[in-house]
């Protein structure tokens, strides 16, 4: 099954580069912080299924170059997300905005789990409980007591 | 010629596969049982036939017979003895014919074990376990056909890739495909149950050695893979919510929601249509996995992964039987009598949250996984659904069931009180607020990651410490420890499974809290400080291995200075494939892995060195073995003989396959 994963990873090892380069690093550590953290929920767009963070592709270290330009540039983390969203699509959030159709994503979670929790609660009380099998009728009460009582 | 005897072998299997799909089927419902009889010879006859073709194939493999397409497409003189066998699975075909083999295996040790099944059962179980086989080996004969010839057999092989040369990689398929198709017997226990129209205790013993076999094979499977990804991306990831790992992971979730309901048939013969949905799922999971991943799909910017015809053919297969067995559960759950009766706080209600939370995570993994082909179809929205989604959507459902899962164990069937279990709970929760209070206070930087996966790993080890202990009965520590001795094995597989659970969630927390990464350019004979230890570049050398070259660096750790460990981390280069590769060097240790990686060398002298400190990194796959051990121990309990045949006889398999 991985091999797919590898044939593909393969394609981006080809360019012999690592992840985050040295020289990316930013000097001040709150900023290169930030552009971490953005990194990971921005796609390589020609890799199968890796963040830029991670990835040795060239596309993915043009971006994270780009990412920390903006940063520097005195850009929120908003404003940099905006700015790679408006050249690359949203194809390259790996996290999906919950807005529009993607609503029905992020809802999906949970709505399934009140479906699927209402749904075992309502069977679960539905279905005959143990003391109605079990408890005596006003009959057999009253027939228990009287031979309780003799 | 072996090779055309295998062809002819495989060809000969459908035939067989055909009758044994429909003679049995018919017999049982014409109560002839002359033609129910034909199902078990049948069964093993194909199993022998294709286990003939499986090894034809290897050894056209071993032997390097290049005018078989798929030998000459996938193999390679130079390569390794071990890495030419398990090419036989390295690829689309050979894997296909794996995947037959052991559905054929499956369907024979239920012919062999199945004694104690009634004749009627057994038919319907193998005809419906056939009829899954004839749908894959048509797919294989017709789309995928392994022993096709060229006319003129090129000198050498193609298949070389460095990367699949591993031994991580090579073993896992075996693994998860005793899973995937293991989840297949679980599937015609289920359709035959419906045909039938009854389910009963003995239903439920019969179904759980199968996916208790299936489930902890896949957890294996999966545990290579991510072991695999761990050490050979090269940077240490273990989990990438890739649609290709949810395929996988799909099928454990739901095979471990049946797994605990199969018990609840089988103590209390109630949620019986749930189990028997379950059960269809799982299989129906397995076979989405592998339309996921044989068509392509959901590859994405990578048009070569792509085959629309088998794609299509393998969604018709998946559209078939799912269809069909939904349908038949539509038309029949309503006959499934439940009998046992429960309060709503007990052991069933507790299994049912279970397996609502297992379900529903399932369900968000898969939402997530198709997403992306969804949104483009309907909207002609393209985007992605990766790890950040995969994070926060999936997660909640793991802590709450980690959250109940010790009371629950604790709680007896029928009605149970709360406060009870708790109170044998209370000195657990203790040691669990005390392990989060001191890694709060103990931790630098304040992620709330770690004291809650600690917590909860704490808690589930601990919690299945006091399920031990109440099982073990009264009296003094000596009469509970020979009462532990002879406690039934499901009950030690309960406790070391969910124990692993815990020992994974402690892993998983430590290692994304705790990392410690260090990237820079270090100069040969530089020493600089990484969370402690003194690394150091003592030498960066070029040399050859036996197929490649390498650029090989030697980097010296200590602490407090005494030498811990020298890494030699290497770039190579495969020229026959013409690709470069990166090992990453790690030292393995019970609390933390070292793991280091050498990058390119700089303009200014001096080379890229990338290291990390992983916490706790092991106790992730320690975790997974764990619980596919407590699986083994619950296989052979004494309640499973049937299981305790089928245990063995996979891996005999797996020696024949080599």
């Amino acid at each position: 099954m991985k091999r797919v994963a590898a044939i593909l990873l393969a394609l981006c090892v080809a360019f012999p580069v690592l992840a985050v380069e040295p020289d990316e690093i930013l000097d001040d550590p709150a900023l290169e912080a930030r552009a971490r953290a953005l990194s990971e929920d921005l796609r390589c767009l020609v890799c199968r299924n890796e963040n830029i963070d991670e990835s040795n592709a060239e596309l993915a270290r043009d971006l994270r170059i780009l990412v920390r330009e903006r940063l520097v540039l005195g850009d929120t983390d908003d404003e940099v997300i905006e700015f790679v969203v408006a050249r690359y699509g949203e194809y390259v959030l790996l996290n999906p905005r919950a807005t529009g159709s993607s609503l029905i994503l992020w809802l999906s979670g949970p709505l399934m789990l009140l479906l699927g929790g209402g749904v075992a609660i309502w069977t679960l009380r539905r279905r005959p409980s143990e003391q109605a099998e079990f408890a005596l009728s006003e009959d057999e009460q009253a027939r228990l007591d009287d031979l309780l009582s003799k | 010629m072996i090779v055309e005897l295998g062809h002819l072998t495989l060809i000969l299997a459908l035939l067989v596969a055909t009758v044994q799909a429909i003679m049995p089927l018919v017999g049982a419902a014409k109560g002839w049982r002359g033609w129910m009889a034909v199902a078990e010879p049948a069964a093993l006859i194909q199993a022998v036939l294709l286990t003939f073709s499986f090894a034809a194939l290897t050894y056209a493999f071993v032997v390097s017979d290049f005018s078989v397409r798929l030998v000459w497409l996938n193999s390679h003189t130079l390569k390794p003895m071990l890495y030419k066998v398990t090419g036989v699975w390295g690829n689309h075909e050979g894997s296909m014919l794996l995947w037959c083999l052991i559905l054929a295996v499956f369907g024979a040790l239920a012919a062999l074990f199945g004694d104690n099944l009634p004749d009627r059962l057994r038919a319907r179980v193998l005809g419906v376990q056939a009829s899954v086989g004839v749908a894959f080996l048509a797919f294989l004969i017709f789309t995928s056909n392994p022993f096709l010839r060229l006319a003129e057999p090129p000198m050498n092989g193609q298949g070389l890739n460095p990367l699949l040369q591993d031994p991580g990689l090579a073993f896992h398929p075996p693994f998860l495909y005793l899973g995937y198709v293991g989840l297949s017997m679980s599937f015609s226990f289920a359709v035959a149950a419906l045909i039938e129209g009854r389910v009963d205790a003995a239903w439920g013993r019969w179904v759980r050695p199968w996916t208790l076999l299936a489930w902890l094979n896949l957890t294996i499977g999966i545990a290579l893979g991510s072991w695999w990804a761990y050490y050979e991306l090269g940077w240490g990831g273990f989990w990438f919510w890739d649609p290709v790992e949810n395929a996988s992971f799909m099928p454990w979730l739901i095979a471990a929601a049946l797994l605990h309901s199969a018990i609840v048939v089988e103590k209390r013969e109630t949620l019986k249509s749930w189990t028997i949905l379950l059960a269809i799922l799982a299989f129906g999971f397995s076979l989405i996995g592998a339309f996921i991943v044989r068509s392509g799909v959901l590859t994405s910017v990578h048009a070569f992964a792509n085959d629309p015809e088998r794609g299509v053919y393998l969604l018709a297969i998946t559209g078939l039987f799912m269809g069909g067995a939904l349908t038949l559960f539509a038309a029949r759950a309503g006959a499934l009598q439940a009998k046992g009766v429960f309060g709503l706080v007990s052991r069933e209600s507790a299994l049912v949250a279970n397996n609502v939370l297992l379900a529903v995570a399932t369900f968000v993994v898969f939402v997530g996984t198709i997403w992306p082909l969804i949104a483009e179809m309907i909207w002609d929205r393209t985007l992605s659904v990766g790890p950040p989604f995969f994070d926060m959507a999936f997660t909640p459902f793991m802590i709450a069931l980690a959250v109940i899962l010790p009371i629950g164990t604790l709680m007896p069937w029928k009605r149970a009180e709360i406060g009870r279990a708790m109170s044998r709970l209370w000195w657990a929760l203790g040691v669990t607020f005390a392990v989060a209070a001191l890694i709060w206070v103990l931790q630098t930087g304040k992620t709330l990651m770690a004291p809650i996966g600690w917590a909860l790993g704490v808690w589930l080890v601990a919690g299945s410490l006091a399920d031990l202990w109440q099982r073990s009965g009264r009296g003094g520590l000596q009469d509970k420890l020979g009462r532990a001795t002879r406690l039934p094995r499901a009950d030690w597989g309960r406790v070391i499974a969910h124990s692993g659970l815990g020992v994974t969630f402690i892993g998983i927390a430590a290692m994304l809290a705790w990392e410690t990464e260090d990237i820079r350019i270090a100069q040969v004979g530089e020493t600089f400080e990484v969370a402690g230890y003194d690394v150091t570049l003592a030498d960066v050398i070029d040399t050859e291995g036996p197929n490649y070259f390498t650029t090989m660096a030697t980097l010296e750790l200590a602490r407090n200075g005494r030498a811990v460990a020298t890494l030699t981390p290497e770039k190579r280069v495969y020229p026959v494939a013409e690709m470069p590769t990166t090992e990453a060097a790690i030292d393995n240790g019970v609390f933390r892995d070292l793991y280091v990686v050498i990058g390119d060398p700089q303009e200014g002298g001096g080379w890229a060195v990338r290291t990390y400190i992983k916490p706790f990194a092991n106790w992730i796959w320690a975790g997974a073995i764990i619980m596919s051990l407590g699986g083994i121990v619950s296989l052979t309990d004494r309640r499973h003989r049937v299981a305790a045949g089928a245990r063995k006889a996979p891996p005999s398999n797996v020696v024949a396959a080599e």
